[in-house]
């Protein structure tokens, strides 16, 4: 779950009697389940809604690449090295097809780039943590890829066409991601004592993080109504935590490492895992800028982008210098 | 002879683990996103290649030593790796340029590689080079354009290329190997690639419209492992986790 908390309209759902011809017409094509595609008519709301939740969505996987890129240079053996490097350039794809999405809806990548460089734009609170020893590469892999998937998934079915089908191709790779951070975890978790120690440092400082991934409780969560109605958000933030919680507190138990939270229990009842909330103080500190890598995040994003100007520009003026070469010949 | 093959091995082993680090250093701080995708894609390639040449360099030396026990394990004297490629990445500009630079002896040697009379060593160049053709397309298309763009692209390329410059020559310097190689015709003489190098760079250079320094001194000692003060820092990274935890399983 790469986007939390994207703000809709704020107003109430209309109901389909309240709606003008066009708006309803709309509404009920979502309701049986049609795509909306670029060129179709579309609330203003829709788009302005859809283009902050692709946008923070594709902001997120290149953020994602500083935690992870933290650790490409001291990946441990040549193989773990190359599967980092494939997995985190698979990241910065994502952002590709996610950027593309957005521009469907009218939105340039630069104009994305200039909202998340001036902090009006968001990206996932969970990159705002740092990854401070080999394990937290896999533990990003099972826990944050992981909880990203119980979200994308169902947005394969998203109402707007070029999303669900980014999202297509995105799921199958997170798949794969997930698998390959649970790997790295199977190994410390099974390894020496060392090991076994970084793994279980490793969970603890992500479970809670990863469990923000989700945006705040239902009651909380102002906007979600317009969304769930617009078919762009499936699932409700209560809903997929716990779902999360569910698949995930097994697979720590057979790696023999004990989830950061003592309240977990299985509760026969409701079929499900009882789990505590996360800290939603701090959660709401790291949206806000505050977390511990907020400032180091955003700075090299920024200073990769200024630092690139250059770069860019000479690539123009050598195409325009030739474009007017060749339009004189 | 196998003690020659294995240095040589060792050589173009260490110069693409070493580059691919340097390269793998840019993740998520490139100038476009485009760029983001290519490095990693570049540095995914250069540690594939070093997988190939430092695990036949295993095989031939018998000691039983893998492609990981030569990354992780060997001191900085024991690297054979040209000094171009564990300079700094310093600007955009810069990679680029040592990325070309490299690409186009890779270019070269792979060429003559291609019909080495060792079949293993033929294999892998055979393989690598279909890489490294695409490697030197990208750099030298944006080595053009950088060169040949904006004032300030200009100056940065040209910048790039002087503080480069001195680290080419060690490319085509012969060592005492290369000469019972080239007899069996396994790998050829550094020295004879200088030419076909020229052909094919300089006219690429002069479309960048880049000047070459004239200087002829350059710096040597990589290829028998004396470095420059960089290699050691790369080192220390780059093993940390087996250094720190000699014997465990990743």
């Amino acid at each position: 779950m790469y986007a939390q908390m994207v703000k809709s309209t704020g107003a109430a759902v209309k109901s389909l009697e309240e709606m003008e011809p066009q708006e309803r017409a709309f509404q009920e094509r979502i309701d049986a389940g049609e795509k909306i595609e670029p060129k179709d008519w579309m609330p203003e709301g829709y788009r302005k809604t859809l283009v902050r939740q692709i946008s923070q969505h594709a902001h997120s996987e290149i953020v994602g690449q500083l935690p992870e890129g933290n650790w490409i240079t001291r990946a441990p053996t040549l193989e773990r090295k190359a599967i980092l490097l494939a997995k985190v350039q698979d990241e910065a794809g994502h952002g590709l097809y996610l950027y593309c999405a957005a521009e469907t809806l009218g939105v340039s990548r630069d104009e994305l780039y200039e909202q998340l460089h001036s902090g009006k734009a968001k990206y996932s609170s969970i990159f705002n943590y740092p990854t401070l020893n080999w394990a937290d590469i896999g533990a990003v892999g099972w826990l944050v890829d992981g909880a990203a998937i119980m979200n994308q998934v169902p947005l394969q079915r998203t109402s707007f066409g070029p999303y669900s089908r980014a999202m297509i191709r995105i799921c199958k790779e997170e798949s794969f991601h997930q698998r390959q951070g649970y790997d790295i975890m199977m190994k410390m978790a099974f390894g020496n004592e060392a090991q076994k120690r970084m793994a279980q440092d490793a969970l603890n400082r992500f479970w809670w993080p990863a469990l923000m991934m989700f945006g705040p409780s239902d009651k909380d969560s102002v906007h979600s109504a317009q969304s769930m109605a617009w078919k762009i958000k499936l699932n409700t933030n209560d809903e997929l935590r716990q779902k999360f919680v569910d698949q995930t507190v097994p697979q720590a138990e057979y790696l023999g490492l004990t989830i950061p939270d003592e309240t977990v229990k299985w509760n026969e009842e409701r079929g499900h895992y009882d789990f505590a909330d996360p800290d939603w103080a701090e959660f709401f500190e790291v949206i806000k800028g505050n977390g511990p890598c907020n400032k180091e995040r955003l700075g090299a994003r920024v200073k990769a982008w200024d630092d690139g100007a250059w770069f860019r520009d000479g690539l123009m003026a050598h195409a325009q210098k030739h474009a007017l070469a060749d339009a004189a010949e | 002879m196998d003690k020659a093959l294995f240095e040589f091995l060792c050589r173009m082993g260490d110069n693409t683990l070493v580059l691919g680090h340097r390269v793998s250093e840019w993740c998520g701080h490139a100038p476009v996103l485009e760029e983001d995708i290519a490095l990693a894609n570049m540095s995914l390639d250069l540690i594939g290649q070093t997988q190939l040449w430092l695990g036949l360099a295993g095989e031939i030396e018998g000691k039983g030593r893998s492609a990981d026990d030569f990354a992780y394990l060997r001191d900085a004297f024991d690297f054979r790796n040209l000094l171009l490629v564990e300079q700094p990445n310093g600007d955009f500009g810069k990679t680029l340029m040592r990325q070309f630079l490299f690409d186009g002896f890779q270019s070269v040697m792979l060429e003559q590689l291609a019909i080495s009379k060792n079949e293993r060593v033929r294999e892998i160049a055979q393989k690598v080079a279909k890489e490294v053709s695409y490697h030197l397309e990208r750099s030298s298309d944006l080595v053009v354009r950088l060169g040949d763009g904006s004032q300030e692209s200009h100056q940065r390329m040209q910048a790039a290329l002087e503080d480069l410059w001195p680290y080419v020559g060690e490319m085509f310097l012969d060592e005492a190997e290369d000469a019972v190689l080239a007899d069996a015709g396994i790998a050829p003489q550094p020295s004879s690639l200088k030419t076909a190098w020229d052909e094919l760079m300089l006219p690429l250079l002069g479309k960048a419209c880049l000047e070459v320094p004239e200087s002829g001194y350059f710096q040597k000692g990589g290829k028998r492992g004396t470095h420059s003060e960089h290699l050691g820092f790369i080192l220390a990274e780059m093993q940390f986790l087996q250094r720190a935890y000699p014997g465990a399983t990743w």
